[in-house]
């Protein structure tokens, strides 16, 4: 059996990180996730990488872009109001197609906001985050465990897709502490990358690393083909958990911590004879659409519980086809929903109630 | 022998090489119309070419050749 | 004998400049500094937002566009990512002294180990002639209708002097090309840069002071000539920072 380890979550990412090769990070501090930076300026100059805290989250995502074209796996984080100004940078490497790991451990918004855990970047994240017609795999952890193995899978895809990957956590999987067993960590070797500029060496036409298409025609066809890969991506890579869900009359839908509060409640609900079950997409793009629509099929209601104002119900929703009432239950600007909470959303919904 | 050569499908007529040539041997062909649109440079006394590449230097498009 | 040709590490590709515009000189120079070195097989350019937004088109290197004014971010990247390379930006007023100001003066502190090309010709010119960072005092743009007000927009930044208030680079210098001998002094101080880079020195930036006939609303030639009357008393010639040729001084 492999050995675990006492971790943060944060660092969990960050030792993730290194296994699955990543050896060039870009931060700038910012609550709640400054141990990721903390981890990387320790380890990295000893394993030969690189660490640098960029003079701003746009110097840094674009110093990933940088290290993205050069065809290396590279990474930077950050926390809500740090992610709205990386937001050009996604957008820039959505545009040149290029692969990297951003991680986004959500505060509460708007503005400043708090410090205290948010899921309300849900929108900026599965939409894109910036400017033009992208997306980005967005995965959600819910526990550390998961942060670690989600920071490799998203290494992972966002090689096989060229495209960016999110780790989309909070404040509380941040700074909560759990064993992780790091040893279990597999990671598929790189792909290669002919499209990277590294130098022609004299023996190749150059490479350019581009976003720009003055042609309309030809800026169309890369949106076609970006879209082409992204329902690939949504056919293939949409995952979720689903617990206790086989005989389920109320779904609950919830992820990162909001899930493991939801997992409680359910508990407690079924103790008191409701059918209710729950719904993890640990994908939020893709959206697990196929299990939503499935549990529509047999459910009588479902409940989304964010911390947010609501977001993802509208995902939620959408997958389910409006075929079953869907009610939100939550906590905004750093507040989290109690079991209890989502309890009395359950009883209320087993009442019909919504 | 000094040459001078223009890829003057490329001339955007600027003059800047005309300026330059310290042997004024250079002039735009207003009687010419190239691709662009432009009136495209050219030699007018070959053999008063020094090759001294000053023409060739200010050319902002890269269209000269200078041989000696 | 061939005693001129375009340079080999240019595609090619016809510049889409202005007739009279002084960036295809100064293109050619990085061009023919890239021939010399022999680096053109290890060299990556990362071109800015602005008039050379599509210099990616014109250099046979690998190249990089980046993002408005990021293009030091960019090249930090891709130094740390294969130090080996040679890195160079090539990036013009409202880039590099504007909405890039940050990630300039960052990586000048940090003495990165990159070349930047700054394209100083005191106007906006992709976007149509809007007054740039570096527009001088008085100056008639599209956003300064009634001439440059210091009194409303502030006074024009003279970069390499800002920069070498900075302990960080290792080279600043600002040339000029608008005569055949301001040319050849431009190609030795933009070889000078690559040197600098080939030899782990640093951070070296050279200022171009450059023409825009079209935005300018001149002439090519009255250009080139405004460029001495109006430019360089404002932005002197000269070396600013050559921190090696300093240390060799006090070692004497």
């Amino acid at each position: 059996m492999s050995e675990k380890v006492l971790m943060k979550g944060n660092e969990a990412i960050a030792e993730a990180a290194i296994v699955a090769g990543c050896r060039h990070y870009f931060g700038y501090p910012i609550t709640p996730q400054t141990e990721i930076a903390a981890y990387m300026a320790k380890k990295m100059p000893k394993i030969g990488g690189t660490f640098l805290q960029a003079e701003s989250e746009i110097a840094a995502i674009n110093m990933v872009y940088g290290v993205s074209s050069a065809g290396l796996r590279v990474m930077t984080s950050s926390s809500s109001p740090g992610v709205s100004l990386k937001g050009e940078g996604l957008s820039y490497l959505a545009g040149a197609d290029l692969p990297a790991l951003i991680v986004n451990v959500q505060r509460g918004g708007p503005g400043l906001g708090g410090i205290q855990p948010s899921q309300s970047d849900y929108f900026q994240a599965t939409r894109g985050g910036g400017h033009g017609d992208y997306h980005m795999i967005v995965l959600a952890p819910s526990s550390v465990q998961e942060m670690a193995e989600l920071t490799v899978k998203g290494f992972e895809l966002a090689d096989q897709y060229r495209m960016t990957a999110m780790i989309l956590a909070d404040g509380t999987m941040g700074q909560m502490m759990e064993p992780v067993a790091l040893d279990d960590l597999k990671v598929a070797p790189m792909p290669a990358k002919p499209w990277a500029t590294t130098g022609t060496g004299m023996k190749r036409p150059h490479n350019i690393v581009n976003s720009l298409f003055l042609k309309p025609e030809e800026l169309e066809k890369t949106n076609f083909e970006r879209y082409e890969r992204y329902a690939k991506i949504q056919a293939t890579e949409a995952r979720a958990e689903e617990y206790r869900m086989e005989d389920a009359e109320i779904a609950v839908a919830a992820f990162g911590i909001a899930a493991r509060v939801s997992k409680n409640a359910v508990d407690e609900a079924r103790k008191m004879g409701i059918k209710a079950g729950l719904i993890r997409p640990i994908t939020l793009w893709p959206f697990p659409n196929e299990v939503f629509r499935k549990a529509a099929g047999h459910v009588k209601a479902m409940i989304s519980v964010e911390l947010s104002m609501g977001q993802m119900i509208e995902d939620v929703r959408l997958a389910s086809e409006c075929r079953v009432p869907v009610t939100l239950c939550n906590r905004a600007g750093g507040m989290i929903p109690t079991p209890e909470q989502v309890l009395e959303a359950i009883v209320a919904a087993a009442k019909g109630g919504c | 022998m000094s040459k001078l050569t223009f890829n003057t499908d490329n001339c955007k007529g600027c003059g800047l090489c005309v300026d330059a040539c310290p042997k004024k041997i250079l002039r735009l062909a207003t009687e010419k119309i190239n691709k662009k649109g432009h009136h495209p440079a050219e030699i007018i006394d070959q053999a008063a070419c020094i090759a001294c590449a000053s023409c060739a230097l200010m050319c902002p498009d890269v269209i000269i050749t200078v041989e000696k | 004998m061939i005693v001129f040709q375009k340079p080999k590490a240019l595609t090619d590709a016809p510049f889409h400049y202005c007739p009279g515009c002084t960036h295809g000189i100064i293109h050619r120079l990085v061009a023919e500094v890239i021939d010399e070195l022999g680096i053109e097989g290890k060299t990556i350019g990362i071109a800015p937002v602005g008039c050379s937004v599509m210099a990616y088109d014109y250099f046979n290197c690998d190249m990089i566009e980046a993002a408005h004014g990021r293009a030091p971010a960019v090249a930090t990247g891709v130094k740390r990512a294969n130090p080996e390379n040679i890195v160079f930006t090539y990036q013009g007023d409202g880039d590099l002294a504007s909405i890039g100001m940050a990630e300039t003066v960052h990586s000048a502190a940090r003495n990165e180990n990159i070349t930047v090309i700054f394209i100083n010709n005191a106007i906006y010119g992709m976007t149509g002639g809007q007054m740039a960072p570096t527009s001088l005092p008085g100056q008639v743009t599209q956003t300064s209708p009634y001439g440059r007000d210091v009194k409303a927009c502030g006074y024009p930044i003279r970069v390499c002097e800002m920069l070498s208030e900075l302990e960080g680079p290792e080279y600043l210098e600002r040339v000029t090309v608008n005569s055949v001998a301001n040319v050849r002094k431009a190609k030795k101080a933009i070889k000078k840069a690559f040197q600098n880079q080939i030899d782990g020195k640093g951070f070296s930036l050279i200022e171009v002071i450059s023409s825009c006939p079209t935005n300018w609303g001149m002439t090519p030639q009255a250009a080139l000539k405004w460029i001495d009357e109006k430019m360089i008393p404002y932005y002197p010639l000269g070396v600013y920072k050559d921190r090696s040729a300093k240390k060799e001084e006090e070692a004497k």
